[in-house]
């Protein structure tokens, strides 16, 4: 493993880095599928009616 | 002072985790039927979250032990992928940038699950190695080292310790990763 005094290392460090960042908010940034938003409904509408009974 | 709710934070969470959820199971299918799990799980049991603690290291314990845990349960060492990571691909500013990251997602997807994993926690998503470590029931050390193995994967894998491959890629992935609304 390379010293962190390494600047080649650092650079590779910082490109993977870079890189995941950038997967990951592409992937964020992804449509939420209908069944959780369907689900979220379904908890709420839950929840409102165990309110309403008490 | 009123407390927020926390079922309207943990829907804040709902992308970074269907995020985690698809570069963890690298099938859309699946990463939708755990986050499913997951949510239900979490907002059932939002009374065990401390208040004040991180949420979406929560979040995304549970999702993770879901994942593991239906695996064993299938008996399944090999996970079916689909490629949903790969095929994730948003419209990026130029030609060479696009092929850059491609070439990246396809790099990483190789990557075993527990370097992915590390990678995403500590690299993506900006978790400590000591959370991370929790959250994956493992000690800091061995995330550390997870993290390393899976950076010199990707090194390997990528050939970046070519200097002229790494200067190449470099001036690629600026071209793509310069958005300044990128978190650093």
């Amino acid at each position: 493993m390379a010293s962190k005094e390494d600047p080649k290392q650092d650079k590779i460090d910082r490109y993977i880095d870079q890189n995941l960042k950038k997967v990951f908010s592409d992937l964020e940034n992804d449509d939420m599928p209908t069944e959780i938003i369907d689900l979220l409904s379904v908890l709420r509408a839950q929840d409102e009616e165990l309110k309403g009974k008490k | 002072m009123s407390h927020p709710d926390p079922k309207d934070e943990l829907v804040t969470h709902l992308p970074a985790l269907r995020a985690f959820a698809l570069s963890l199971t690298r099938n859309r299918a699946t990463a939708d039927d755990m986050m499913q799990d997951a949510v239900l799980k979490a907002w059932t049991n939002m009374d065990k979250f401390e208040a004040g603690t991180n949420m979406r290291a929560w979040l995304f314990t549970i999702l993770r032990n879901n994942y593991y845990s239906s695996r064993r349960k299938l008996n399944r060492e090999v996970a079916d992928v689909d490629n949903a990571f790969s095929d994730t691909l948003s419209v990026k500013p130029d030609h060479d940038g696009r092929l850059q990251m491609m070439d990246f997602k396809v790099a990483f997807e190789q990557l075993a699950d527990e370097h992915r994993e590390a990678l995403i926690l500590v690299g993506a998503s900006g978790f400590s190695y000591d959370d991370a470590a929790e959250m994956c029931g493992v000690a800091t050390g061995t995330m550390k080292s997870r993290v390393n193995r899976a950076r010199a994967k990707l090194t390997e894998i990528l050939q970046l310790d070519d200097d002229e491959a790494l200067e190449l890629t470099d001036s690629a992935t600026m071209a793509v990763v310069g958005s300044p609304n990128l978190p650093s």
